[in-house]
């Protein structure tokens, strides 16, 4: 049997915007491992969706920019209206994860027969990381610790392995970035069982020019608490 | 001292209605009578400028236009809440349609 077949019952999820020199790669990687690839394309304007399809996944498009967790949730609906895959990888289109970290979360997945399985650039080899994103990377870790009463090392990795269980239970529905708090404030409450698994992060040129400012931290705090008051 | 607890009092209210996500019905109605109720204020205020400063010592403030000044305060900071959270669902709204289309563009291509 080999990889592919293995794994015909993984969907994966690449969220998008604007990633057109980055996705064609990102696909293709993944295409040696997993038969079925979803891309959301939220909003972009370089025509990535477009590469995408070429590349040979699925893309659906957010007429409209909605942000990362709202274009997770799109693929998340996707593959529960249209699919029957049991597990459901998310995957960054910015080229910094490792199609093999992917494969052995997957395994991970089948072995502990978990909900969720997180990816940990913190217990595994990241290369290169910026000293002030990880301040602010750990800052946000102790935070999630204290709210979501979850033993994590790593609370925004976009690497993530999913089964149809979680993907019915959680629902993001968080602006911006606070939607990475938001999922794993939902594993606990929603009586979802998680894994936790050393990986790597690419930290290129690219990746650190698109990926989130530090200020950035600032909003999601403000978006959780506001949230929390809307509770109330 | 009064005035202190009416603003005061007046500020938390406003954040704590405005930023909870379920809106009863009753709120609108609210909205409407204070602006019934403002508009001939205003014209009483605007005709007779000691009505402000009758106001105003009934609450303990000295002057009338310290009072305009702290309604006028509140008015803008409920306005303010009032459009945060009516955008809030609006997003939401957004998100919700977005969603939808791109899922009906997808189901139409497996057609």
């Amino acid at each position: 049997m080999s990889v592919h077949e293995a794994n015909d019952d993984v969907c994966v999820i690449v969220a998008m915007y604007n990633e057109a020199s980055t996705v064609a790669a990102v696909i293709t990687a993944l295409r040696g491992s997993f038969n079925r690839i979803v891309c959301v394309d939220d909003g972009s304007s370089d025509g990535c969706g477009e590469i995408a399809r070429a590349a040979g996944a699925t893309v659906l498009r957010h007429a409209v920019n909605q942000g990362q967790g709202a274009a997770l949730q799109t693929g998340f609906d996707y593959v529960l209206r249209h699919t029957d895959a049991a597990l459901v990888v998310t995957f960054d289109a910015d080229g910094q994860h490792v199609v093999e970290d992917a494969e052995r979360m997957i395994r991970t997945a089948r072995e502990t027969q978990s909900d969720v399985v997180l990816a940990s650039r913190f217990t595994g080899t990241s290369t290169a990381m910026p000293t002030a994103r990880r301040i602010v990377l750990k800052a946000g870790i102790r935070f999630t610790q204290w709210t979501a009463k979850l033993e994590v090392t790593d609370t925004h990795n976009g690497l993530r392995v999913l089964n149809r269980n979680a993907l019915t239970r959680i629902r993001l529905t968080m602006p911006r970035m606070a939607y990475a708090s938001e999922f794993l404030s939902a594993i606990v409450p929603n009586g979802l069982t998680y894994v936790e698994v050393p990986t790597t992060v690419n930290y290129t040129e690219y990746s650190r020019g698109k990926g989130q400012s530090n200020i950035n931290a600032v909003n999601i705090l403000f978006d959780l608490a506001v949230r929390r008051m809307r509770a109330i | 001292m009064l005035i202190k607890i009416l603003l005061i009092g007046g500020t938390l209210a406003f954040g704590f209605l405005t930023l909870r996500e379920r809106q009863p019905a009753s709120h609108q109605a609210i909205r409407r009578i204070a602006l019934l109720v403002l508009v001939p204020v205003g014209v009483v205020a605007v005709a007779f400028p000691g009505t402000t400063v009758w106001a105003a010592h009934l609450v303990g403030v000295q002057r009338g236009t310290d009072l305009l000044l702290y309604t006028f305060v509140m008015t803008f900071l409920f306005t303010t809440l009032a459009c945060y959270q009516r955008l809030h669902q609006v997003e939401r709204h957004l998100v919700t349609l977005t969603r939808e289309l791109a899922l009906r563009e997808s189901a139409d291509q497996l057609r």
